[in-house]
């Protein structure tokens, strides 16, 4: 192909794409295309196949498991979508959940980011309407796959954008599997990232594309991207926060354009007011500090335009630097004046403890325990970059040069948002999906130029081109390096050679790509899959068991109280009221359910009496070994409960600051109600062969509390394998 | 309850002058009834002499109004031959009513195939089915308990005819019978109550009996069983079937221990079962096994020649009162169950009832799906169900397809008896939906192609 003259490296990315590509665009040379038809073709459909590619990759855990919903947040978006989609658009937006947050409740359609909702609606919608009558259930569970697709292709266009059509090609190729995307995409995970990446990389190509050419259009599509993006998902917080940086950045680098000037204002202004009509957002983008920001630097561009025009009427340089430094100045004074008005008297909210914990990672630990108990809110380990990008991770350096090396208003983008998104990527694991994009196409950027020119190196090697046109479109960029190889005789083999070193490394990273995304992203983790003693699979459906069995034997209006990890679940399999859930929104009442939990049976009865709980579930992975339960999430239960009610102290349950369940634990951690609901009957249990009873496979030891007796609460239920266990609360009994 | 069939039994004493209009009378009765499930089978031998002077073409079949109401099934056969040679012959069974009936009593009327003369006998054999006719007492048990229930009956046969001499025996599941209720002579061996014999028993004769026993049977009722039957004439039949099972048998009471459950099987939870037996049409395939959340993972399927067997787990054991739905989906070939009628039309042979082996269905509905097209709907049963027609839409559905919707009450595995759906197609219509895809992806085509040579700009470049 390279002999065929075409000047693009987009070959390149074929061969990694599909090898039987090459097969085909030699069949269409008999057709004689014209170069450009060709290489036309040739992009389409490689496109065409990373977008197939994308969707399948993320197919893993269908084939694996099943078209089920994975976690526990997608749980509440399916419930909600399943909603919107029996009772139409309003009733969804006006939904009161009575079965959340007993006794609370919770305004659902001021709560929430409908963007994902909406979006899996309107697909189920559309293919109803167009006679395919799927379950809305596929729908979601597809959902994100097919924004993965999509995204491939913003990333293409993103990365055609910044550098060429070969790095987008290469850019698409890797963001369609890499694991740091995939890892929140596969097929049943319905969540609000999976439409946000797309609506992030949308919002941010548009406005690279609106600030390159200034046009209007572009800045409004931009504006609509942002838009969408504030429907779908919190993250759109980085964004409101980046674009104004980065203009900040082209002011202070003397970049200030009228393209710039029209870009971001109307995509400010637009993408605010479109903004504001998301419930859960409101005014907060003039009323939050967290996108002060923004309006900052939305000001001080009308400062600069204003300043353009008198400098444009004044001819005196001296009046305009006097102008200047006042205009400056007193800008500057009052903005922050009204900042600091603005602050005080309470009218703009200060910063967020989230906002916080992205800028100190040590901030959570210290003051919100409920950010710091979630796992993928910790700062992020090596080994994850590692896992989630492989070689990208080598490959960003080399972009950033490459970026540097031809600075632009798109690179001068892309290298803020790699920069910026990386750093909250080790700040903590989730962002590393928010990095993602950037580290793709900073590497393809990478890849792209090395192909580029170690292709075009061995091109002007060849003595007799076959076709003559690959020395004219060449440039004087070849022909110096036609000089230059004469005196370096194994530039061809070393160029060989590296081009072989690029496709042994991006073929590692594709097998490394799949091996994860199959061994450790596809997991629902509804469903636990084991190996057996003779090497058969054994799957762990308990969560299921258990929550069904409350869907159907409990009375429908039972109050469930567990710990907030499993609400959303239990509202959504299980279909009963629940105290707390994943949305977190009132630490309070989760440290109340902590504060009960860690409590001695009698009161925690009182506790749950007064929350009006009919029943309580427990996590426990005693008998199977499995480590995610509530006994190893107990101390954040203890810390949050204690948090608000100091009665709970941590050290109480603790011996030498060390957390143990056995023989040498604290005796108020033998006597606790969540030991007690995990280990009740336990201790007549034998796990293993050779172990005495009562021995904790999860902890690897055996319990220290085997005669557990429980006085106002009985066991109802407890799964096959000991994971869930649901214990009824007993009336009280009459006083004499 | 039981003040209530005393005051009924009263009633009938009253009415113990009452004279059938036919005359008839009952040389010999034995009835057996089977309680080791919990649906109750009576085998009823019935030996008939028409002692009036007019032929008498049919006979009928008394039950009172408890039984009559969980009576599911009526069947009536004629014996002739002695021993090895018998032979049996299907009656005419259906319910009517009798102006002077006493007390509520239901009738069933069997005609005979030829009429009875003077003299003249005849042996039949009655099977009636009962459902919900073993109630639970007492009627809450814990997990360690036995499921004990009470059966109440008759000791002598309800019958608008003179009996001259009868017997009823009972079987329970186990030799484990708390009590029974004495009717002279009345003994008890074993597995086995007998009643009788008794002599010359007036017509409208009534000794209520109750019967206490140990039922660890499992009770699994299904409270509604919607079968759906997807005909696709490219080559298969989907059946979808939606279940609403429940534990039918005493509630369970107070804690469910994991712990004695798993270990102590023999003790704990006898009455509950875990474990249920569906029979598949053979040649079934593409099975499935889920509920609302999901794909249940504890099933096995056996395929064979003359049937496939599904033996599958609830998500958990199902006590007293529990209940669990869940769907099982198959597809089988199509050319098994559609056929060609000589009058051009198809019909589909289908087998009606619930396939789970030993369940009760409160409330069957079968619905036969038609293709796109289909015309003149109707279908043929061996007994009576409500029939209505719907419409569906399905993957591509235009017009929508003709639903033939059967719905019955109460129904046993007695009741998997095959039927018919005729309708009229022409096979033109089958090509109607890849025309429409083919059609889609051409206009698609088509309009990249015009996409591509179009200019749209306003400007020319």
């Amino acid at each position: 192909m390279a002999a065929n003259g075409s000047p693009k490296p987009e070959p390149m990315a074929a061969k990694k794409a599909s090898p039987d590509l090459l097969n085909s665009s030699f069949s269409f040379k008999s057709l004689k295309l014209k170069t450009k038809q060709q290489e036309l073709l040739l992009r389409v459909s490689i496109l065409g196949l990373v977008y197939v590619l994308a969707f399948i990759a993320r197919l893993f855990s269908v084939l694996r498991y099943e078209s089920m919903i994975h976690e526990f947040d997608p749980y509440f978006n399916y419930r909600t979508t399943l909603f919107l989609t029996e009772k139409g658009f309003y009733e969804f937006w006006n939904w009161f959940d009575s079965e959340s947050w007993y006794p609370l409740g919770r305004i659902i359609g001021g709560t929430l980011y409908p963007g994902l909702m909406v979006t899996a609606a309107l697909i189920y919608w559309t293919l109803r309407f167009l006679r395919f009558f799927v379950h809305i259930r596929e729908v979601c569970v597809l959902t994100a796959p097919f924004f993965a697709s999509n995204t491939t292709l913003v990333a293409y266009f993103f990365g055609k954008e910044i550098w060429d059509t070969g790095a987008g090609l290469v850019a698409a190729a890797l963001i369609a599997i890499c694991p740091g995307y995939i890892s929140r995409s596969v097929a049943g995970s319905y969540d609000n990232e999976a439409v946000a990446i797309f609506a992030l990389l949308l919002t941010f190509y548009l406005f690279v594309k609106a600030v390159k050419t200034g046009s209007l259009s572009w800045a409004l599509g931009s504006a609509f991207g942002y838009f969408y993006m504030v429907s779908a998902w919190g993250g759109y917080v980085f964004i409101i926060n980046l674009v104004p940086l980065y203009v900040l950045v082209l002011l202070i680098t003397g970049r200030y354009s009228m393209r710039l000037y029209v870009a971001y204002n109307c995509m400010y202004i637009l993408g605010m007011l479109l903004a504001m009509q998301i419930r859960f957002v409101g005014f907060q983008h003039v009323q939050s500090g967290e996108h002060m920001a923004a309006m900052g630097v939305f000001l001080l561009m009308q400062v600069f335009y204003f300043l353009d025009w008198v400098k444009h009427q004044l001819n005196d340089t001296k009046l305009f630097q006097t102008f200047l430094r006042i205009t400056v100045t007193s800008a500057i004074l009052v903005g922050g004046i009204a900042l600091g008005v603005g602050t005080a008297s309470g009218y703009i909210s200060p910063w967020t403890g989230r906002f916080y914990s992205l800028l100190d990672p040590t901030y959570a630990k210290d003051h919100i325990p409920i950010i710091a108990s979630v796992s993928e809110h910790q700062p992020t380990a090596w080994s994850s970059f590692m896992f989630d990008y492989h070689i990208l991770l080598f490959l960003f350096p080399a972009g950033l040069y490459f970026c540097f090396k031809r600075l632009s208003d798109a690179t001068i983008f892309i290298v803020m948002y790699g920069l910026t998104s990386l750093y909250f990527a080790g700040v903590m694991v989730r962002l590393i999906l928010v990095a993602t994009p950037a580290v793709c196409l900073i590497s393809a950027i990478a890849v792209s130029a090395t192909v580029k020119n170690l292709t075009s190196l061995l091109r002007t090697k060849q003595k007799v081109p076959q076709t003559g046109s690959a020395k004219g479109v060449g440039s004087s960029k070849s022909s110096s390096k036609v000089t230059l190889d004469q005196s370096q005789p194994f530039h061809k083999n070393g160029a060989i050679a590296l081009l072989v070193g690029v496709f042994y490394l991006l073929s590692r990273y594709a097998i490394h790509c799949t091996w994860v995304t199959s061994e450790a992203y596809s997991s629902p983790s509804i469903v636990l899959a084991a190996r057996g003693a003779h090497g058969n699979r054994i799957i762990f459906d308990d969560y299921r068991e258990a929550y069904y069995w409350l869907r159907q034997n409990t009375p429908t209006d039972a109050k469930v109280m567990s710990w907030w990890d499993y609400g959303y679940q239990i509202t959504a399999m299980g279909n009963r009221t629940v105290i707390v859930d994943n949305n977190t929104w009132n630490n309070t009442h989760i440290a109340t359910v902590g504060r009960a939990m860690s409590s001695y049976e009698d009161e925690a009865y009182d506790i749950m009496r007064s929350l009006d709980v009919n029943y309580v579930l427990v996590v426990f992975g005693g008998v199977t070994g499995y480590s995610s339960d509530d006994i190893n999430k107990f101390l954040w239960m203890v810390r949050i409960g204690g948090g608000v009610y100091p009665v709970i102290k941590e050290p109480d349950y603790l011996v030498n600051g060390e957390f143990r369940v056995d023989k040498g634990a604290s005796p108020k951690m033998l006597n606790c109600l969540m030991y007690k609901l995990c280990y009740y009957r336990f201790g007549e249990l034998v796990t293993e062969y050779g172990k005495p009873t009562g021995y904790d496979r999860a902890r690897g030891v055996e319990i220290g509390n085997k005669d557990i007796k429980l006085e106002h609460l009985e066991e109802a239920y407890t799964t096959s394998n000991w994971i869930v266990r649901i214990y009824r609360v007993k009336p009280p009994t009459n006083r004499l | 309850m039981a003040a209530r069939i005393w005051i009924f039994s009263v009633a009938v004493a009253l009415f113990l002058s009452f004279s059938s209009a036919q005359d008839l009378q009952i040389v010999n009765a034995e009835r057996r009834i089977d309680l080791s499930s919990h649906i109750v089978k009576a085998f009823l031998t019935l030996k008939v002499e028409n002692i009036g002077k007019d032929p008498a073409a049919d006979m009928l079949l008394a039950f009172p109004p408890t039984q009559i109401k969980h009576l599911s099934m009526v069947q009536a056969m004629a014996i002739t031959g002695k021993k090895k040679k018998k032979t049996y012959l299907p009656l005419d069974v259906k319910p009517t009513e009798q102006p002077d009936a006493p007390n509520d009593t239901g009738y069933f009327l069997v005609s005979f195939a030829t009429p009875l003369t003077l003299g003249e006998t005849v042996t039949l054999e009655v099977l009636y089915i009962l459902t919900h006719s073993l109630e639970p007492f007492p009627s809450e048990i814990a997990q360690s308990e036995s499921q004990l229930v009470y059966y109440r009956d008759s000791a002598v046969i309800l019958s608008p005819y003179h009996i001259k001499q009868q017997t009823t025996f009972f079987k329970t599941p186990s030799a484990r019978v708390e009590s029974f209720t004495s009717v002279d002579p009345a003994n008890r061996a074993g597995k086995e109550i007998k009643y009788g014999p008794y002599e010359d028993r007036a017509s409208y004769s009534y000794a209520p009996v109750i019967v206490h026993f140990e039922n660890n049977s499992p009770f699994a009722v299904v409270e509604e069983l919607v079968r759906e039957i997807e005909i696709s004439h490219w080559g298969s039949l989907q059946i979808t079937e939606n279940y609403r099972l429940t534990h039918g048998g005493a509630r369970h009471k107070g804690v469910f221990s994991r712990v004695d459950y798993q270990s102590r099987r023999s003790i704990s939870g006898s009455s509950s079962f875990n474990a249920l037996l569906a029979v598949l049409p053979p040649k079934v395939n593409s099975v499935y096994y889920r509920d609302d959340i999901g794909n249940i993972s504890t099933s096995h399927l056996r395929t064979g020649f003359k049937k496939s067997e599904l033996e599958f787990e609830p998500r958990y054991p199902l006590f007293g009162g529990w209940r669990a739905t869940f769907i099982i989906g198959y597809r089988v070939p199509l050319e098994d169950y559609l056929f060609e009628a000589p009058d051009g039309r198809r019909y589909l042979n289908f087998t009606f009832g619930c396939p789970l082996v030993e369940t009760i269905v409160n409330k069957l509905t079968i619905k036969v799906v038609l293709p796109e097209g289909s015309k003149d709907p109707s279908a043929v049963l061996p007994f009576t169900v409500n029939q209505d027609l719907q419409v569906k839409y399905s993957y591509l559905d235009i017009v929508g397809r003709t639903v033939v919707v059967l719905q019955k009450d109460n129904v046993v595995p007695t009741h998997n008896v095959p039927f018919q759906v005729y309708y009229t197609f022409k096979p033109i219509y089958m090509l109607a939906e890849p025309f429409m895809l083919v059609s889609a992806f051409f206009f698609v085509f088509v309009a990249s192609l015009a996409y591509v040579h179009i200019d749209l700009n306003i400007v020319k470049k």
